[in-house]
């Protein structure tokens, strides 16, 4: 067990190294940075002053090499835009990413496990069609566009819910609900066909036939088995949240992480994209090393193979 | 009942939702809601560091220039400087306006002035837009409302930008605080005083009730501005019909129609100084073949319909444009262009003198909507000419542009920084920089001689020589001016001007 985790911590160092670097060769090659620093209005001279200035003229790996060795040390430089030290900005941001991702996650569970459940207590009946519909829809429809018809109904017509901004609680409903709703299907559906599997074993057999009550037998020795890979996976798709909240905060006007991952990219702005990209790509491979050591602890086969 | 008790509270809560959104602008407290930002966020407030032109609002709202240009007419007139005086070719002298106050208290007066003409024109200073102050020699107080300005050369431009980019700081205060203190606490004369900045979020402003003194800018309409920086154009909608803000200026030419529609809403399109053009690779820059020939771009101005493009598409005051210029800005002579009217007929005489009577295949780029690409390689098609379109992010595609020089043709538009003068646009473009696709020695010497002579009518002769040339040669195909679209609620007052410039302390609810 020990090997196999060591094994892996290795692999997902390297891999956040390799995102980094693409990263960094990626960004440089989609456009000259001094020129969008510069703006509309910086003359040739004004553009070469900056080139000059932010050390783009040296080669592009003794860039890389300079960004990664000063982000090993956790400084990850200054917003080329907004001249404030990247850590702050990310500082400034990350909660409400993270809350969001959280409150995502929270109702994507709260959501799918009890109709997971329900459908695979009846399977083939009204509310397991039922559920496979509102999989289908999850799957289907765009989350923008999902995002703006919520907004449409709870913040135009009802004037219910605030449609942009993330001062109070309410701010976070429809966003909750717009990225939650993307990950319910594939947590639905992966409790349903657990708990089908778990309902249909010998030990729930035995339990109903010692004379427990259907409730104890549900919850207490079905759900509790079915639900381990629902939450391995859960711990992934909040990386994914994460990631996804680009979108989201976007269309919410909530300024988080991917709000501002999406403004850096627009202008260029290479230390913060850089910054982000190994946030999310650590949150994610952390999650997903995570999964991997649980799956690992729960079923030892997968550390010898 | 807890239940019930949950009930209750979901509810309280919603309702003070709804009251808190609904309470958030209008007529009744005259405070005012803006939404800005579909351009990004202004990065840094001050004016000398910001680049981004979307910062231009802040700068107007906060602080005051030497010198006012009056939006419509584009005169001349007296802000911080009450008169002005010419020496020499070099030299002006500015007598300044007493009794006007800093936010913070500081009373204005020459040293504010030699202070920030001083600091901005030092390189080591760090000013980001070298272009607006590097003409600028010396600023000397001469006494305590009268301040020489010596230029390193004459430059005929000089008011543009003093009544322009050129903002007068409080010399003791941003001494002691600098550029990021300035960014955080920002402290100008200006018809509306800081109250509070939550960097690429909100801005918010309070009327300044100090300034009374008769400035051609006028006093603030409304007691509070908000500004939300909001990247999404369909959330900007969605607020506005929300009542969540009071106007939006970076809608589509159809949301116009949509917002329109909805009462209580009204929406326009405006006429700006942007002009739209496009740009040939005459100087085979991109190795392309067809577009270095003269004849090949003649066929391509009488192929484009431009009339209909304009009343289809663009709408508004939006009209077509014959000059490399916008015809409002000095020396820009629209009798001097060459004009191309639509006759698909002599297009295609002319590409088979020019040797492709079957037409030609070619890269077509732009950053601006795909529609408006579309509709001008629908009418190329239709003398032969097959335009495939590449739309890429504008800095990314300035960039494949001025690096590689692989564009040969191109759809682009230019708002000269708000200026006025033609050397804004024209002298930047074909000056033999790296936006230059004509490399013309002729006309980058005319614009040469235009740019740096004080006699107005020399200067005009020599941008004469070049707009008839550009335009004969057909360097660009001019093609017309942009409209801003704006949606508000139909309470509300203001004027949109040609210059971008959006003054939002003249905003103002109807009585």
């Amino acid at each position: 067990m020990l090997a196999y985790t060591l094994k892996r911590t290795f692999v997902a160092f390297l891999i956040l190294i390799v995102v980094s670097g693409l990263t960094f060769s990626l960004s440089h090659l989609a456009g000259d940075p001094a020129l969008t620093i510069g703006g509309e209005q910086a003359s040739d001279e004004d553009i070469e002053a900056i080139r000059v200035l932010y050390g783009f003229d040296r080669p592009l790996y003794v860039q890389f090499f300079d960004w990664g060795l000063k982000a090993l040390q956790g400084d990850f430089g200054e917003s080329y835009h907004y001249r404030q030290p990247v850590a702050d900005m990310i500082g400034e941001r990350i909660g409400r990413t993270m809350l969001l991702g959280f409150l995502a996650i929270l109702f994507a569970l709260v959501v799918s496990i009890p109709m997971g459940t329900l459908a695979a207590m009846r399977p083939n009946s009204l509310i397991d069609r039922f559920a496979l519909l509102i999989a289908v829809f999850g799957q289907a429809l765009p989350t923008f566009w999902f995002a703006l018809m919520m907004m449409i109904v709870f913040g135009i017509w009802w004037r219910m819910l605030p449609i942009s901004g993330h001062t109070d609680w309410a701010h976070y409903v429809m966003p909750t609900i717009a990225l939650g709703y993307y990950a319910t299907p594939a947590l639905m559906r992966l409790t349903r066909a657990g708990m089908i599997e778990v309902l249909a074993s010998d030990y729930i057999r035995t339990a109903r036939a010692k004379g427990l009550s259907p409730t104890v037998v549900l919850f207490k020795h079905a759900l509790r088995n079915a639900i381990i890979p629902v939450v391995a996976l859960a711990a992934v798709w909040f990386g994914f949240m994460l990631g996804g909240s680009i979108v989201i905060e976007t269309i919410f006007n909530l300024k988080g992480l991917g709000w501002l991952s999406y403004d850096a990219l627009l202008r260029s702005d290479l230390p913060v994209v850089q910054a982000i990209v190994l946030i999310f790509a650590s949150f994610y491979v952390v999650l997903t090393l995570l999964a991997d050591l649980l799956n690992a602890w729960l079923d030892p086969r997968i550390s010898v193979k | 009942m807890k239940l019930r008790h949950l009930a209750t509270l979901a509810t309280g809560a919603v309702t003070a939702t709804m009251l808190s959104t609904a309470a958030l602008a209008g007529p009744d407290d005259n405070s005012l809601v803006i939404a800005w930002g579909s351009t990004g966020p202004i990065e840094h407030v001050d004016n000398y560091v910001n680049t981004n032109r979307t910062g231009i609002w802040f700068s107007r709202m906060v602080w005051d220039q030497l010198i006012y240009r009056e939006p419509k007419t584009f005169e001349y007139k007296p802000l911080l400087a009450t008169g002005w005086e010419q020496l020499s070719d070099t030299v002006w002298q500015f007598k300044l306006r007493e009794g006007v106050k800093f936010h913070n208290g500081e009373p204005f007066d020459a040293d504010d002035v030699v202070y920030t003409l001083n600091w901005i024109s030092n390189p080591e200073n760090g000013v980001k837009v070298q272009r607006n102050v590097n003409w600028i020699k010396e600023a000397r107080k001469v006494d305590q409302y009268t301040v020489d300005l010596e230029m390193k050369r004459p430059f005929p431009q000089a008011f543009e930008f003093l009544s322009g980019p050129i903002t007068i700081y409080p010399n003791e205060y941003y001494e002691k605080v600098g550029p990021d203190g300035m960014h955080k606490a920002p402290v100008g004369t200006g018809p509306m005083k800081v109250v509070s900045i939550t960097t690429a979020e909100e801005y918010v402003f309070e009327k300044n009730t100090d300034y009374t003194w008769g400035s051609p800018k006028g006093e603030a309409q409304v007691d509070k501005i908000v500004v939300r920086e909001i990247a999404d154009v369909q959330t900007q909608i969605a607020e506005l019909l929300a009542g969540g803000i009071d106007i939006t200026a970076d809608i589509s030419a159809d949301h116009v129609d949509q917002i329109g529609g909805v009462p209580g809403y009204t929406a326009l399109q405006a006429g700006t100084m942007r002009t739209g053009y496009i740009g040939f690779d005459a100087a085979n820059r991109s190795g392309h073949e067809p577009v270095n020939k003269l004849k090949v771009r003649q066929a391509m101005a009488h192929a484009i319909d431009r009339e209909s493009l304009v009343k289809n598409l663009i709408r508004g005051d939006a009209g077509v444009i014959h000059t490399p210029c916008f015809p409002t800005q000095f020396g820009c002579s629209v009798d001097a262009a060459v004009k191309y009217e639509f006759d698909p007929d002599k297009a295609k005489a002319l590409l088979a003198e020019a040797g492709y009577p079957d037409g030609f295949d070619i890269e077509f780029y732009t950053f601006r909507p795909a529609d408006w690409a579309e509709a001008i390689m629908g009418d190329l098609a239709k003398v032969g000419i097959k335009a495939t379109l590449t739309k890429m992010p504008y800095f990314a595609l300035r960039d494949k542009q001025r690096n590689e020089g692989t564009t040969p043709m191109f759809l682009m538009d230019w708002g000269s920084y708000s200026m006025n003068d033609m050397s804004a646009i024209t002298s930047h473009f074909f000056k033999k920089g790296p936006d230059d696709f004509a490399l013309d020695d002729d006309v980058a010497g005319w614009l040469e001689a235009g740019d740096t002579n004080s006699d107005p009518d020399v200067r005009k002769a020599n941008y004469a020589k070049a707009i008839e040339k550009i335009t004969g040669e057909v360097y660009w195909l001019p093609m017309f001016n942009h409209v801003r679209n704006y949606g508000y609620r139909e309470e509300l007052e203001f004027t949109p001007y040609q210059d971008e410039i959006p003054r939002f302390w003249q905003y103002g609810w109807k009585s």
